[in-house]
This record gives C-alpha cells, structure tokens and sequence, in this order.
C-alpha cells in the first residue's frame, strides 16, 4: 500500500533508532574486550580501539577458570537438552493428539509453571537435593534444569505434532501399521526438526541459566560459565573492565550461533503455542 | 496380512470417536510417565513442600528441628516495610518494562511488517538480545553506564549534556537505569512475537478494507488489532509474570543496590533463604508473590476469555 514520503522517512528513523539502540552495547562490550589497559584508563573512552590487544582474552583465562567453567556450562546444558527433548515427545504427542484429563493437566502445569517465582521452588529443592547429596554437583543441577526446560519444551513440540496432520497417521493404520510403528516411521520423521530446534532451545536456555546454578553449586571447581562471570566482578562491585568484557563475550557466543540457526523454528512454536493453548 | 489387521481396527474403531480413543489412552501413560515423574518429583511437589515450609520456622545449618509456626510468617511479612517496598518495586520494574516492551513491540513489529531496506538488518541484531545470558547482558550495560569508562556518559559529554554521573549507583537513577536494560533484553522477543502474529493476519483483509477507504488507524483497529490480540495478552502477560519474577539481570547490574532501590522481591527473597538462611520466611515471600500473581493471571484469562467471546 501506498506510504506518503514523509512517512517513509519517519519509518526509516524508528528502524535506524531501533538498530542503533539494539547494538550499541553489544559494540561497546566488543570494543573493551579489545582495548589495552592503558586505553581503558583514560578519561575519554572511543569507540575503536587505538591498538586492539588480545591481552584480556589471556588475562581473563589467567585470572579465572574459564575453560572448565565452560566445560561444566556445556555438560549441564547437552544433559538437560537431550534428556529433557526425550521426555517431552511423547508427553507433547499425547497433549496434541488426545484431550484427556491427564493431557489438560499438563497443559494447565505449563500456564501455571510459568508464574511461581523461582525461589518458592528452589528452597524446597535445596532442602531434598542436599539429602541426596546432590548439591554442588552437576547431575543436580541437570536434574533441575530438565524440569526447568520442560514447560517451554513442551509448549514447543505441542505445536509441532499439532503441524503434522493426524490423517497421516490414520492413513498409516489403515494400511496396518501399528501404533508404535505409526509414530516412529510416520510421525517421528515429521517431527525431527522441531525435536532437533527445541533441543537446542533447551540447550540454551540451560546454558545462559544463572539463578539455579548460583544456588547450587558451591565450588569455583564445578560453577557453570554465567556463575563465574560474576566473579570478575568484585564484592564491592569494582571490575577489571577488561577480562571482564573478554570473557562476557565469549560466553555468550555459543548462544548467539545456536540462537541463530533455530531462531525462525522458535517463533513459529512460540506462535503456536501462544495462540492454540 | 494387510487386510486382516485394517478390518480389526475398522471395526473396532468404526464409531472412531470412542473406541480409537479408549485404545490409545491406555497406551498413553507408557508416553506421559517418563516427564510426569520428573515433573511430579522436581516441580509439582517442590512446589508444594515449599508452601508448607511457609508455614514452619525452617533455616539452613540449624540443629534443632523445624516447627510448624502456622501463619506466623506470614504475620512478620505483613509487617516487614521492607518487604513490601520491595514488592513496590517489583511491581513498578515489571510494568516500567512490560509496557514498553509491548508498545515499542508493537511499533516495531508494525514498522518490520513493511517493505523496508534495514529489515534484516533488524532481525539479525534483534538476535543479540534474545540469546544473550542475562549475566551477560548485566555485565554489558555495566560496561555501557560505568561513569569513567561507560560510553553513556561520554557520548552525554560529547554532546554538551552535563558530566555524567554513576547512573547504577545514584538513588533516583539506578532504577530508570536497570528498566532500559530490561526492556532492551525483552524487547527482541515481543518485537518476534507480535511481528509473527501480524503475519498471520490475512492480508487480503487490509486491502479490502484500504479500498472501502479505511485510513491507516482504523485499518489498525478493525483488522489488525482483533487478529493480533490472543498473541498480544499471552506475550504481555508472560512478559510481566516473567519481568516481576525476574533476578539474574538486577542481580549482576546492582544487587539490588543502591540502598535497596532496584532490590526486587526475588532479590530479597533470595537474600533472606541463602544468606541468612531463613528458609521459612522467604518461602512465605514466595507465597504472596504466587498469590498477588495468580490474581492477576486470574484477570487476564478472564480477559482473554470474553476476547474470544467478542470474536
């Protein structure tokens, strides 16, 4: 439709002011990770480093254990990703397929589990886990995130199997396939790429997870990467601006290629979700 | 072979609607147990352990055993000024975010919706936010307001406004200050949802309505709007459920500082439980923000249900 002049160019200054608001700190925080110290110390900070230094990056690692903060960070998300896409398939089918009590249930559990504040369960968890001396260990902590990612998952994949059309399936039992091999050589293929795009939204999500892993796990040796981010941040909130940018950045580069990849899948089960349950 | 196993499911499932059904829920367990325990053990009854712990004296690293106070805790908080100048502030965070995130959302989506150049552009940064850790994204706008090395208060020089300040630690900035990064974190994600919504209106509606002479508002108000509106409360709600539940972002950009002013309840709550270790009180903080929390759920389905009665 047709847009006068002066309403195109208005378009164009809310999209520029958008983009500047969207990237500006992302720049700024690139720009530190790669300024020398000494650049960092005066008082007229730019945008572009005079001479780009790949010293924080090394001091960062000097300074904490990165490297097996990120390993633990990895091992807790792909745990709770596989782990949790597992479980909630075939839940998801049956909350798609059938309006059962128990398939309403558990839909009301995904609304509801959205609204209790985290604290209310994560006393209550702190209390058991450490009974079964799970606290401070990383199999705890994928215990809660599974269960943390499910509502969302499950949300996800409802839509999904509600995507593949229940003919299909009543075609394949007509044509004698039973109901396990209806789902697996029928419906399953059909599925994968939600399956696979929802993994890696739990994936995610598990790894920029902070609050759980701040309560639980106790030792620099098995603290997950956000939790020892903040350890660059001193106790009265002084930080060494570099390292520090350093390694925020780095930590969040794996989410932003896996966020990337499966961007458009998220939307469409985030839509679905949304406008269905 | 083929045949004889079509004719035994034909007929039993010849009124489809009930025999298919019966046979299936019985298989139907087998595929819900393996997420219903895990939810039922991890979820569901940490849950409900925590309400009753409400109602006890129960601390960390105590001897003695925990008793059963009834609505004692309840009686403190009622009573506790701090608490509640937290929940203020947790209400005026949540809706200092949620609404912007909506309306600027909303514009946005609507601006995206259009035949722009810099579309992509939009949609490969709205990224960044979206898949950021919240640690992350604290730890950026820290960087962003520091007053020495921040860009803020350089580019604010630069432009002849004043010599900056510390906007994270001053009384009557540090909370205008955190909601900017709350919408800005948000923002992506309403921007998507919305924008995905509006491409689900059908667009033969718009141009019928622009020929019978609708201007650009009221083509907002009789088309686009009644499609957008399930996608548009379900994201607002979430949104604010999220945003007044919320800590890590706070947590990493002022600890709830300075002197309590950005110290939302889930701060609070968090401080109470794991450093002093008064299990009992902050679970009954849990409480009431659930209850103040459900009520509001409460209106927006009710909402949401004459929505779709109008519709």
């Amino acid at each position: 439709m047709r847009t006068s002049t002066t309403g195109r160019v208005g378009q164009y200054v809310a999209l520029l002011a958008y983009l500047v608001f969207l990237a500006f700190p992302f720049l700024w925080l690139i720009s530190i990770a790669f300024k020398s110290p000494r650049e960092l110390g005066s008082l007229h900070p730019t945008w572009i480093p005079r001479d780009p230094t790949l010293d924080n990056f090394r001091q960062a690692f000097d300074e904490q254990p990165l490297l097996r903060a990120a390993g633990n960070s990895l091992l807790a998300a792909l745990g709770a990703a596989v782990i949790a896409v597992l479980i909630a398939t075939p839940l998801a089918y049956v909350m798609a397929r059938r309006r059962t009590l128990l398939a309403r249930a558990a839909t009301g559990w995904v609304v509801v589990s959205q609204a209790f504040p985290l604290v209310l369960v994560i006393i209550p968890l702190f209390l058991v886990l450490k009974n079964l001396r799970l606290i401070n260990s990383l199999f705890g902590l994928v215990l809660v995130y599974v269960v943390w990612a499910l509502p969302f998952a499950l949300w996800m994949l409802v839509g999904y199997v509600r995507a593949v059309p229940e003919e299909l399936e009543e075609a394949a039992a007509v044509d004698g396939a039973g109901r396990l091999r209806t789902l697996v050589s029928v419906t399953a293929p059909l599925l994968a790429p939600g399956i696979v795009a929802t993994a890696l939204f739990a994936f995610i999500t598990a790894w920029n997870e902070f609050f759980f892993a701040l309560v639980l796990l106790k030792t620099p040796e098995k603290q997950t990467l956000p939790v020892v981010l903040t350890h660059f941040i001193g106790a009265e909130g002084v930080a060494d601006l570099g390292p520090l940018a350093a390694a925020a950045f780095l930590a969040t580069l794996p989410s932003l290629v896996v966020f990337a990849l499966i961007q458009r899948r998220i939307t469409s089960g985030m839509l679905a979700g949304a406008v269905k349950s | 072979m083929t045949s004889l196993t079509a004719t035994k499911r034909s007929t039993r499932g010849a009124p489809r609607a009930d025999g298919g059904r019966r046979a299936v829920d019985r298989g139907a367990w087998f595929l819900v147990l393996p997420a219903l325990i895990p939810i039922l053990v991890l979820s569901v009854g940490p849950l409900l352990y925590g309400i009753l712990l409400a109602f006890t004296d129960a601390q960390s690293g105590r001897t003695r055993s925990t008793q059963w106070i009834g609505g004692l805790n309840f009686q403190d908080l009622l009573h506790d000024t701090l608490f509640w100048e937290s929940f203020r502030i947790g209400l005026v965070w949540a809706v200092g975010v949620t609404v912007p995130q909506f309306l600027l959302g909303l514009g946005l989506a609507l601006l995206l919706n259009q035949d722009l150049r810099l579309r992509w552009l939009a949609r490969a940064l709205a990224i960044i936010p979206w898949a950021m850790p919240e640690v992350v994204v604290g730890v950026m706008w820290r960087l962003v307001y520091n007053p020495d090395a921040g860009v803020l208060n350089e580019t604010l020089r630069d432009l002849g406004l004043g010599d900056g300040r510390d906007w994270l630690a001053g009384l009557s900035t540090a909370l205008p200050a955190v909601i900017v990064v709350g919408v800005w974190a948000g923002m992506p994600q309403t921007t998507v949802a919305l924008l995905a919504g509006l491409q689900n209106t059908p667009r033969e509606l718009h141009e019928a309505a622009a020929m019978d002479g609708a201007g650009a508002w009221r083509r907002f108000l009789t088309v686009t709007w009644p499609a957008l509106r399930p996608v548009a409360l379900s994201i607002t709600a979430l949104n604010f459920i999220w945003n007044f539940n919320s800590f890590a972002l706070v947590y990493v950009l002022t600890s709830g500082g300075p002197g309590g002013r950005t110290r939302l309840p889930m701060l609070f709550a968090y401080e109470e439980a794991f450093r002093y270790g008064q299990f009992g009180y902050a679970a009954a903080m849990g409480c009431v923000m659930v209850a103040v929390i459900s009520v509001l759920l409460a209106v927006f389905l009710v909402g949401r249900l004459r929505g779709g009665d109008e519709a």
